[in-house]
């Protein structure tokens, strides 16, 4: 008996020791979330101690919030418990030596990359886009460094700026979003691993697109990404973020922050394609997107773009937002949503006036079917200060399919009479006879519904840099398939 | 954790503390009504005062009132008005006389008034009487072995009221529901057609501390009837007094009805009132709603489409100035396919006040074909002012068509260029721009002696505030001078 027991015993731990998922050995911290842990990550990334010490309020704080209220509960979502305890809060790819070139890259990862088609490769840069490839939470590879340093723009991960220019770190890490403002926030300033830091100084217009390609790979491990743009007095950058997922079994949680600051007449524009792994056809599996995305437009002039293109994610719970302090300054929101099958989305945008004559647009454009659901959740805050401020809302939502719901939450708050606003939100499904006439010209009912989903979305399209643009075409009719019929 | 938990005992205590007056007059009408209320009837308040008590005044915190605190209301201890309480004479009311009206109910502090009242005679057409004598025929009607009590025929009400109104979503119709004392009860027969508005007029009177009363009123519109019912809210004199107020409206097959909700009371006033429509197949039943006065005004309409083809117009205009605090809830429930809704409300906030607009549709999954369009427009006339529109829609079917709009701005330049280029001076001008603005609620309104009277009521009041407008421009230059004349001393 007791041998049996043994031999058990003995099979369990061979499986735990080979067992891995991926076939790179890993720098995996135990799974759990403490003080101890927070202090691990900030040990293994070699922060100082300013970063630590914001850490662990940050960690104080989420265990007050999960105590005393919990994870947010207002948003139209379904979501299933999640155990933050269950987590590994830490993964890195085994360390290596210094880089040198490509060459030295684990061989793995770099196939990885070719299956997403993800251009860390010459050709890519020849088309000008400079890549910085988040692997499970630590960079790998940055390229275009040399020429980006020539005009002064800083263009790192996350830990290397905190390393070789903490004076800005400690000057702009959590004004935009503090540590407090929500849960999910909370827990990232906790434990986030890495992300993006760019820094454009004054009076450059960044040469070239700036892109970071996600991928999440081991499995049931948290990524936490931070990223922190900040453009100088007159400079001007454009971002890109894509994602892509492999498939898992089990729900993974992604809790990102982004924060923006434009200085006086700087302007940023941040497009976004997500699609990550959005579960089953039964909504097994799939990503949590928590993101707490703002943008601040702290000088005259300045001007915050924002432009999302969602269409992976089991659920989706994400509001870019702009706060328009400085006077004259612009905020935008262009958003495209899809939720097919079990999928659901909560996003939207926040547009606070402060300056005067600050200015603010946002369409938004939602689309479901299977049994998705899609909430538009917006607010449109105009506060006394805000003389001549003015705003465009737009929301229209798509339906395909009976099983599918999309829902509008707008938020009007104006305090001055001087301000003008206007929303408008409409909801319809595909007409008869724009199908009939797609169809008697020879297309297929996918074909045609694709073609008129991509006509509803086009003036968001039309915001994204061409690359992309042409990409989230593809992506709609990919993520639509099966939809119709 | 120790503090938290003192902190909620201490929140439940006051929270009990503040209930407590309502806790007594429910114990005293309780008592009273032993007797007389039926036992469907007694169960149904008993029911609701659970419900109330059990959830007390929403807070910021609940998503409905997020805009609305209600602190002022829940720290006022109002006693229940009783029978006899404030004496209003005849000539006093004939000031809120509304001009071709039919029929007209008083209720004083939310007792009825029969020697105030003008109870019309139409048999076989209408039949329409104070709630509580309904239920008192019905009662005398089933000791009697079921003869028919003349003129009122009551075996609606049971059938009826309490039925619609949703008492475990809102607490107000919940506290209503337990604590009613009277209101109207009108029965459309079949097919008959109500020329003239019936008048429906809430007075409430100062009694020498503040009152609350909770009237309720159920109006059955048989199949294929026609009528209109104006729901009046005034008061005399300038005490504060909540008045809770909750109409159910139900519409048979292929009825028309308009209803008018008008609020003029004392800026002291709180008033709430819940409109509960219920729409059969081919119905068109619209609501107006014009709030004027009052101090803190919520206003919830929530019509139920629930049949084929139903159509239903909610239409309002608000205007405030001081520190009015006007809300207004809708939820619009499409429950059936092939029916449509509109919403039109316009808002006019000058000074301090607030207004709040929660438009909501939902959409139910079997609710295809529907057509809803919501439209909420604001002008603000002061920086002070300050609008909270929130329009929503929530849908769970595939083929709708439905949108929803909102605007905020204020007097536009041009237009006030238009017509001062053709020689009309600019307060007129202003004037006439704001009462255009305003008229567009009227513009909805069938041609109806309803209608004259709301838009005489709405000319009153827009005049004052253009008035008030007018007096501020002249009292500035008027400081200024003086100041100059001491300077010069």
């Amino acid at each position: 008996m007791s041998s049996t027991v043994e031999t058990i015993r003995g099979l369990a731990e061979q499986d735990y020791k080979w067992g891995f998922v991926t076939d790179i050995a890993e720098d995996r911290a135990p799974k759990g979330l403490s003080e101890d842990i927070v202090r691990l990550i900030s040990a293994r990334k070699g922060e100082p101690e300013f970063m630590l010490e914001w850490r662990l309020n940050a960690l104080r704080h989420w265990f007050r919030m999960a105590k005393e209220e919990g994870a947010p509960t207002w948003a139209n979502l379904t979501i299933a418990p999640i155990d933050y305890q269950n987590i590994s809060y830490y993964s890195a790819p085994k360390k290596k030596p210094q880089l040198e070139s490509l060459d030295q890259v684990d061989p793995e990862l770099l196939r990885t990359y070719e299956k997403l088609g993800i251009p860390l490769n010459e050709q890519k840069m020849f088309s000008g886009v400079a890549v910085d490839a988040v692997f499970d939470s630590v960079s790998v590879a940055t390229t275009f460094k040399g020429k980006l340093a020539e005009m002064g723009v800083i263009f790192c991960s996350f830990s290397e700026a905190v390393q070789k220019h903490p004076e800005l770190i400690k000057k702009y890490l959590g004004t935009v979003v503090p540590h407090t403002d929500n849960f999910y926030a909370a827990l990232n300033a906790a434990v986030f691993t890495d992300g993006s830091f760019v820094y454009v100084p004054k009076g450059v217009r960044c040469p070239m697109e700036l892109s970071t390609y996600f991928r999440i790979n081991a499995a049931e491990t948290g990524q936490f990404e931070r990223t922190l743009i900040i453009a100088d007095e007159g400079a001007y950058v454009s971002y890109l973020e894509g994602c892509t997922a492999p498939i898992r079994d089990e729900n993974q949680l992604h809790a990102a922050v982004v924060e923006l600051i434009a200085l006086d007449n700087a302007q940023i524009k941040y497009s976004t394609v997500q699609n990550w792994y959005p579960g089953d056809k039964e909504g097994r599996g799939g990503i949590y997107n928590f993101v707490t995305k703002r943008g601040k437009c702290l000088g005259v002039n300045s001007k915050i773009s924002w432009t999302q293109v969602e269409t992976g994610s089991a659920i989706t719970w994400k509001y870019p937002s702009c706060i328009l302090q400085g006077d004259n300054s612009v905020g935008e929101f262009y958003s495209v949503a899809l939720t097919n099958n079990r999928q659901q989305a909560d996003t939207g945008t926040k547009m606070i006036h402060i300056g005067k004559n600050t200015r603010s647009t946002i369409v938004s454009k939602g689309i479901s079917a299977g049994y998705g659901q899609n909430t538009y959740r917006g607010q449109v805050k105009i506060l006394k200060s805000a003389t001549g401020a003015r705003n465009y809302t737009q929301c229209d939502s798509l339906l395909i399919g009976d099983r599918c719901g999309a829902h509008t939450f707008p938020y009007i708050e104006v305090r001055n009479a001087s301000a003008r606003m206007e929303h408008e939100a409409s909801t319809s499904k595909i007409g008869e006879n724009q199908l009939f006439y797609l169809r008697q010209r020879g297309l297929t009912a996918e074909n045609a519904v694709s073609m008129i989903v991509n006509g509803f979305c086009k003036t968001v399209f039309k915001e994204l840099p061409m690359e992309f643009a042409v990409e989230a075409q593809k992506l709609l009719g990919v993520s639509l398939e099966g939809s119709v019929g | 954790m120790s503090t938290t938990a003192n902190n909620t005992e201490n929140e439940n205590a006051t929270a009990t503390g503040k209930l407590g007056t309502y806790l007594e007059a429910y114990g005293e009408l309780i008592a009273e009504r032993q007797e007389r209320d039926p036992v469907w009837l007694r169960q149904l308040r008993e029911d609701a005062w659970r419900r109330f008590y059990a959830n007390g005044f929403p807070t910021t915190h609940d998503e409905d009132w997020r805009f609305t605190n209600l602190a002022a209301l829940a720290k006022t201890s109002f006693q229940r008005a009783v029978k006899g309480s404030g004496t209003v004479t005849a000539e006093q009311i004939e000031g809120f006389r509304v001009l071709g009206a039919g029929c007209r109910l008083v209720f004083v502090n939310g007792h009825f008034a029969p020697e105030l009242s003008d109870v019309c005679d139409l048999p076989n057409t209408l039949e329409i009487c104070s709630l509580e004598r309904g239920i008192a025929k019905a009662m005398e009607g089933s000791a009697s072995n079921g003869s028919a009590p003349v003129g009122c025929a009551p075996e609606g009400i049971e059938q009826h009221l309490g039925r619609y109104a949703d008492l475990r979503r809102d607490v107000f119709t919940a506290l209503n529901t337990a604590l009613w004392d009277d209101g109207a009860y009108l029965r459309i027969h079949r097919g008959a057609v109500i020329e003239r508005p019936i008048h429906l007029l809430y007075v409430s009177a100062g009694a020498g501390a503040a009152i609350m009363t909770h009237p309720r009123t159920l109006i059955v519109a048989e199949p294929t009837s026609h009528s209109a019912v104006i729901e009046d809210y005034v008061s005399i004199g300038d005490e504060t007094a909540f008045s809770n107020a909750v109409t159910e409206l139900v519409a048979g097959q292929d009825a028309v009805v308009s209803h008018f909700l008008v609020e003029r009371e004392n800026l002291a006033a709180f008033n709430v009132s819940t409109l509960r429509l219920e729409l059969a197949r081919g119905t068109n039943v619209s609501s107006h709603s014009i709030l004027l006065g009052g101090g803190l005004v919520r206003n919830n309409v929530h019509p139920v489409l629930n049949g084929e083809g139903a159509e239903c117009l909610i239409n309002g205009l608000f205007v405030g100035a001081g520190r009015q605090h006007l809300d207004n809830y809708m939820l619009v429930e499409h429950a059936q396919p092939l029916c449509s809704s509109r919403q039109f409300y316009n808002g006019i906030l000058d000074d301090r006040a607030r207004g709040v607009f929660h438009g909501r549709i939902v959409v139910h999954k079997d609710a295809q074909k529907t057509d809803a369009k919501q439209t909420n427009r604001n002008l603000l006339l002061s920086d002070d002012a300050r609008i909270d529109t929130k329009p929503q829609l929530e849908i769970y079917a595939d083929d709708v068509k439905c949108t929803h709009g909102a605007t905020i701005g204020q007097i536009e330049e041009e237009q006030l260029f238009y017509l001062r280029s053709r020689g009309i001076e600019e307060t007129s001008a202003r004037n006439l721009l704001l009462y255009a603005f305003a008229a567009e609620c009227l513009d909805r309104m069938p041609e109806s002696p309803a209608r004259e009277f709301v838009a005489e009521l709405i000319r009153v009041r827009l005049t004052d505030l253009a008035q008030n407008h007018q007096v501020a421009v002249l009292a500035a230059p008027v400081e200024e001078e003086t100041q100059h004349w001491e300077e010069v001393r």
